[in-house]
């Protein structure tokens, strides 16, 4: 066993936080659509999935990352445009479990059309050329590629908050997440907005997939352990809220890689055991409004 | 002969143990071979008990293969490192899920709805992992094997597990057990509590009953009945596979359970049975057999959310209500 130094720590801090950063952005998509439209997203990891492929496939295509990072999330946010406006839409006012059991539907489809796309195998990854090698941080090496996705993370999220809280856009958005009846009655088209915001969730799902592609392993299935790991960031940080999905997000990665470096064998679960506890103490999430789940 | 008609089907209606108990009688002669019949006999109990708490109580559980798992596992231990009776396996089997059922149940009502399900997903993961890491005692990724019951002793009696025949008659005695259990919840006065809840859940607390401890008690029950299957299973597969407590397998009672019909008492059979039957013909004619499933069920939710059962119910219900009107 070898000793666990403070840079050691420190640089396993830092990897937590760029774990934690795509948590955040799935639980950012999952928020922003059940905000608006009261649907648990599960097909939210199939997009993410989709995302990941879709990105590898760009890459080599284009040669280019940086064009893929804009492509992607195009991409999948239009798949998600389409599955908003033929599938989901039709089920609205017919209680919440029907959009939540065809999402679920779903991403089988999805898994499935991918394994037919790029076989059951997945597909190798690998890092941008630009973003190789390590950066040193004062404490330790670390890879250029796990700051980019912090940053990358933090530029979305800023983004986001702007759009949603500066823009009349956002103003709709926020309105319509309070009280969808008046913003009807306001003359707006709410099922528009919901049509959009479903396309925003969905792109910034697979845009996560492109992005945490290089740190994993990229399969047809890679999106069914991080679906239920994006719950747990979702529960933990009170559903429906931005600021809960960022705090929670961070807070989840750093608990599994701080697990993974002092007790490896518990790495999978530690997170789990932190949900029950934040169920038994707070059941609503840090952020999420008492009385809205229990 | 419609008269004759009419009072067989509220006889039926009546008796709905014994009704379907007298199809499951025949049904492995309606079937290609007779180890499907077994595994459509296994699911449709784990149906049942998923419909206990999805259809009639209406909470919509993702994480049920935690159950189905803990129960085939535990019996699976039970024989092979306690090297202990059939018998004493199932209780083992039953009763550990009925414990985890406790435990999850305990954490996972403190939500409700949509969060419900996301919660249990989430606490069926532990289980996963919890068995998955514990290689010693569960084979780990090749999962449990040597769950091996040759034969079911009896006093005076020794019946042939090893036939697939034998196995479906012994396995339904277990059913027919779990349905009457299940049916005479239903009857009782605990079962219109459950169904309020369903309809209602503030309006069931205003009347004063105790939401919290019914729906504890329902998710135990529900447990204890998937576990029955899991148990099942590990003595009819003579192993426990890993995938029993996989998300897809809780995915798996939500399609059996929708595409029956949910909150109807033979609707997951019909459930079972068509998704297992599918299963059966679509991997013969293409690998891509959870699209294809994914497509059917999409197809369900959107315009049968009735399910192939709950839709003949409701239009022979229909039918019945005007034949009487007309009398």
């Amino acid at each position: 066993m070898f000793d666990i130094t403070p840079q050691l720590f420190a640089l396993q801090l830092m990897t937590g936080i760029a774990l934690g950063a795509v948590y955040a952005l799935l639980a950012i998509g999952l928020s922003l659509i059940f905000g608006m439209l009261t649907v648990v997203n599960f097909a939210h990891g199939a997009f993410f999935m989709v995302g990941a492929f879709l990105g590898i496939y760009s890459i080599a295509l284009t040669g280019s990352f940086w064009f893929s990072l804009l492509l992607v999330p195009l991409a999948t946010g239009a798949i998600g445009l389409v599955c908003e406006r033929f599938l989901v839409r039709p089920l609205y006012g017919r209680g919440l479990d029907y959009p939540l059991l065809l999402t679920f539907g779903l991403s089988y489809v999805m898994i499935d059309v991918m394994r037919f796309t790029f076989g059951i195998e997945g597909l190798p990854t690998s890092t941008p050329p630009d973003l190789r090698g390590a950066v040193f941080l004062g404490f330790g090496y670390f890879p250029l590629y796990r700051l980019f996705l912090i940053a990358a993370t933090a530029v979305i999220v800023l983004g986001l908050w702007l759009f949603i809280e500066k823009t009349r856009y956002g103003l709709i958005i926020r309105a319509g997440s309070r009280d969808p009846e008046i913003v009807k009655v306001l003359g707006i088209d709410i099922a528009r907005v919901w049509w959009l915001v479903f396309g925003i969730g969905t792109a910034i799902a697979g845009l996560s997939g492109l992005l945490a592609a290089p740190t994993r392993a990229v399969n047809p299935e890679m999106g069914i352990p991080i679906l239920a790991e994006s719950f747990v960031v979702t529960v933990v940080g009170g559903m429906g809220s931005l600021p809960g999905a960022v705090v929670a997000g961070l807070l989840v990665g750093v608990v599994f890689s701080m697990t993974s470096l002092l007790a490896p064998e518990y790495a999978e679960l530690s997170i789990f055991v932190l949900m029950a506890v934040v169920l038994l103490i707070r059941p609503q999430g840090f952020f999420g409004k008492a009385g809205l789940m229990s | 002969m419609k008269n004759s008609i009419i009072s067989l089907l509220l006889l039926a209606r009546r008796h709905r143990v014994a009704t379907v108990l007298l199809f499951l009688l025949v049904f492995p002669f309606l079937m290609p071979y007779d180890a499907l019949s077994v595994n459509i006999l296994i699911f449709g109990l784990y149906a049942v008990g998923f419909n206990l708490l999805f259809g009639y109580t209406g909470m919509l559980s993702f994480g049920h293969a935690a159950f189905l798992g803990v129960g085939g596992y535990l019996a699976g231990i039970a024989v092979v490192h306690g090297g202990w009776p059939w018998w004493a396996a199932i209780v083992t089997g039953v009763a550990a899920s009925c414990l985890a059922g406790v435990v999850i149940g305990y954490l996972a009502i403190r939500t409700r709805g949509i969060y419900f399900s996301m919660v249990t997903l989430a606490l069926a993961q532990i289980m996963y992992y919890v068995f998955y890491k514990a290689e010693d005692w569960t084979g780990g990724e090749n999962g449990l094997r040597g769950v091996r019951v040759e034969s079911i002793k009896l006093p005076g009696l020794s019946i042939d597990f090893i036939n697939p025949l034998n196995k479906y008659y012994v396995i339904l005695v277990f059913v027919a057990l779990a349905l009457w259990f299940v049916s005479r919840i239903l009857n009782s006065p605990f079962g219109a509590v459950i169904e309020a809840i369903r309809e209602n859940e503030k309006r069931a607390a205003a009347c004063g009953y105790d939401v919290a401890r019914a729906k504890l008690l329902v998710f135990v029950l529900s447990a204890g009945i998937c576990g029955l299957a899991g148990a099942l299973r590990a003595l009819h597969l003579s192993i426990v596979p890993i995938d029993s407590l996989h998300y897809l397998q809780s995915g798996q009672a939500v399609m059996m359970c929708l595409l029956g019909g949910m909150g109807t008492f033979f609707g997951p059979f019909v459930g079972a049975a068509v998704f297992m039957y599918l299963e059966d013909v679509v991997t013969n004619l293409t690998r891509y057999w959870m699209g294809a499933v994914g497509m059917v069920f999409m197809v369900f939710v959107l315009f049968f959310p009735k399910g192939i059962w709950g839709t003949l119910v409701h239009q022979m219900e229909r039918w019945l209500r005007r034949q009487g009107d007309r009398a």
